[in-house]
């Protein structure tokens, strides 16, 4: 395995710390005092019923919307506190893929993919347009999907252009915001492949939103379950299988769950 | 520890090995410049190692740029192997291999070529505007006589909200301009025709002006920089994020459901405005004559009186439902006419604006020959 770049806690097994984290709208408090741990090198499966605040927190952690209370660490360095140049720094170590793409629409998918390339790194246009191609490949998308807006592209090419982009740059971190959700099956099983596979050789950690329950069996280390706007249970899939809350029972113990995986097989390691 | 990407060249027995070390990966500082060195030392021998057992770390741009060099050295006709690659390596280069992209190259053609279709499709997209600005008259026209068979069609609160946003919104604004313009043409008039002591005429001078001419005017360019950007903007971006379609496989009319009702509402409130504008010119050029000429308020509505008559108000004022009428026409074209991105609705919102202006000015210019004409 690659060792990682330095970090102050570079010791840190944490990559991920979230503290007592409370964000609301108006009067209406949607996360409460949220603690939750991602290790590193984890796949973290994230989930939850609609409109639990699973979006919400994802872009508490990015920063994107403001928190009442609570204090977020990425790599043991707290992003408010952190000076501009080395926030982003913390920040182009992370890859984000939002649930609806949010691909710039004024761009083609290659160009999408290179815009964190030629930000960041002074690389060649030659070398540029191999890697972003390479990228694309990867998610499996065919060749002739880079040229394409995205208005011209389908729902599922539009979440793989968005991974392609989320890779851009060899992230230390991926956030994953229900990747799967309008894939076909085959599609899902490769994206869920190709994660295990960059989380396995690149030391990926991957904090990933998601109501499949295919995914959470085949590539989460760990799953944690939100609601009422906190963390209610977290652990391996066995120990979320043996949980006694009642919403994480019926969400593994549930008619689809059951159909889907009678015996569980163990959490990877 | 972070080391730059390096490789050192060790001729070995039967060929060449390639020690690399450091870290491959792509935020690494001088990866590309490693990457074609090595590029450049590979191919020539027949046995080529490529050693990664001091590699420090790899990403995939890494792998890519490595398997690169292998692949153009097994081209070259070597024997390739790599050496001390731990597996998560060994995925990686099989994940992230080197494989030829064709190139997508841009067809060029002569650059006199590409102006004159430029010419011609602007031209072409002349007489395209005017037909879908005719072919939406129409669906306007059509699906207002649908609503005036069954007046329950017309969506009065959409009516109302927009009389609002385009009329009693634009208010301070049209007041502001139409107050400033009545002074400085008030004060240009008295300080110009003073010359030949025939200041009181500048009252002449703006009764006309304003009320045949600016007045009309400038509270068009005002309506169609403001409200005809708001609407091409809105349509448009319903018309992206596939609302229009929403409202089309639902039966319902996007015309009669978002045009119609901003159309009603710019033809009532434009001449509101103009209203407004009108007399806010007037009471300008009465406040300038006053401060700047020496007239008082009484001569001044006195000579206002015998140099204006009912027509030259009516003038100004008849023309406003017409500049209405196009400017949501063309901002309404324009709306659906956007496509996917961000940069089309750009686009598409500049040149609402600016037709709109454009058409605004020429239809002044063809009431100002029919009114000349006709002697009113
Ligand atoms: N910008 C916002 N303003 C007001 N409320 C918001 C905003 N964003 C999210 N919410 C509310 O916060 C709650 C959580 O939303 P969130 O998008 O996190 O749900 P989610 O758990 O991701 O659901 P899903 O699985 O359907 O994506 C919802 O009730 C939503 O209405
Ligand atoms: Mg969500």
């Amino acid at each position: 395995m690659s060792d990682k770049a330095p970090f102050p806690n570079a010791q840190d097994a944490i990559a991920i710390r979230v503290r007592g984290v409370e964000v609301g709208f108006g009067s209406r408090l949607i996360l409460r005092g949220l603690d939750l741990d991602v290790k590193r090198g984890e796949v973290l499966g994230f989930v939850g019923g609609s409109g639990t605040g699973k979006s919400v927190l994802t872009r508490a952690i990015l920063g994107l919307v403001n928190k009442s209370a609570g204090r977020i660490e990425i790599f043991g360095q707290d992003l408010d506190a952190l000076p501009p140049r080395e926030r982003q720094a913390v920040e182009r170590r992370c890859g984000v893929l939002f649930q609806q793409g949010a691909l710039f629409s004024g761009l083609t998918v290659l160009q999408n993919v290179q815009v964190p390339m030629r930000e960041y790194l002074n690389l060649s246009q030659g070398l540029m347009d191999e890697l972003a191609r390479l990228k694309i490949a990867m998610v499996g998308l065919r060749p002739d999907a880079a040229d394409k807006f995205p208005s011209e592209l389908s729902g599922g090419m539009i979440k793989r252009a968005a991974l392609a982009r989320a890779l851009a740059l060899d992230p230390d971190i991926l956030f994953l915001d229900e990747p799967t959700s309008g894939l076909d099956p085959i599609g899902a099983a490769d994206f869920d492949e190709l994660i295990a596979t960059l989380q396995k050789t690149l030391g990926l950690t991957v904090f990933m939103v998601t109501h499949d329950l295919d995914s959470l069996y085949s590539i989460c280390d760990r799953i944690a379950a939100l609601a009422d706007g906190r963390v209610i249970a977290a652990g391996t899939v066995a120990e979320m299988l043996a949980n006694e809350h009642p919403w994480v029972r019926s969400y593994f113990h549930g008619k689809r769950a059951r159909r889907l995986s009678p015996a569980p097989q163990p959490a990877r390691s | 520890m972070t080391v730059n990407p390096s490789f050192a060249t060790e001729p070995s027995p039967d060929g060449l090995r390639l020690r690399l070390s450091g870290r491959w990966t792509i935020s690494a500082p001088g990866l590309e410049g490693q990457a074609d060195a090595l590029l450049m030392a590979a191919p020539a021998r027949r046995h080529v190692i490529f050693d990664l057992s001091a590699l420090a770390a790899m990403d995939t741009a890494g792998a890519w740029l490595i398997d690169r060099a292998r692949d153009a050295a097994a081209k070259a006709g070597a024997e390739t192997m790599l050496e001390g690659a731990t597996s998560a390596y060994e995925i990686l280069l099989q994940e992230a291999r080197y494989r030829d992209f064709e190139k997508t190259e841009p067809q060029r053609g002569s650059a006199l070529v590409a102006l004159l279709t430029k010419v011609g499709l602007t031209a072409a997209g002349v007489a395209d505007d005017l037909y879908s600005g005719m072919t939406f008259l129409g669906q306007i026209v059509s699906a207002l006589l649908r609503i005036a068979r069954n007046p329950a069609r017309l969506r009065m609160t959409s009516v109302v909200f927009h009389l609002d946003s385009f009329g009693l919104r634009a208010l301070p604004i049209i007041t502001l301009i139409n107050f400033l313009v009545g002074c400085i043409v008030a004060q240009q008039g008295i300080f110009q025709l003073q010359h030949f002591g025939a200041a009181t005429f500048a009252v002449d001078l703006i009764g006309i002006l304003v009320l045949r001419e600016l007045a009309v005017l400038l509270t068009s360019i005002m309506v169609a920089g403001r409200s005809g950007s708001a609407i091409t903007a809105e349509i448009g971006a319903m018309k992206m994020r596939e609302e229009i379609d929403a409202l089309r496989v639902m039966g319902l009319d996007p015309v009669e459901v978002l045009v119609v009702p901003r159309f009603l509402a710019l033809l009532i409130a434009l001449p509101l405005l103009t209203f407004v504008a009108d007399m806010a010119a007037i009471f300008g050029g009465l406040l300038v004559g006053w401060a700047y000429g020496g007239i008082s308020p009484e001569i001044f509505l006195g000579r206002l009186q015998n140099a204006i008559a009912l027509n030259t108000f009516l003038v100004g004022l008849i023309k406003a439902p017409f500049m209405a009428g196009v400017i949501a026409l063309i901002s309404a074209v324009e709306g659906f006419a956007v496509q996917g991105s961000a940069e089309s609705l750009g686009k598409r919102v500049t040149a609402s604006v600016v037709k709109a202006i454009f058409m605004v000015i020429v239809i002044d210019g063809l009431f100002a020959m029919f009114f000349a004409t006709i002697k009113y």
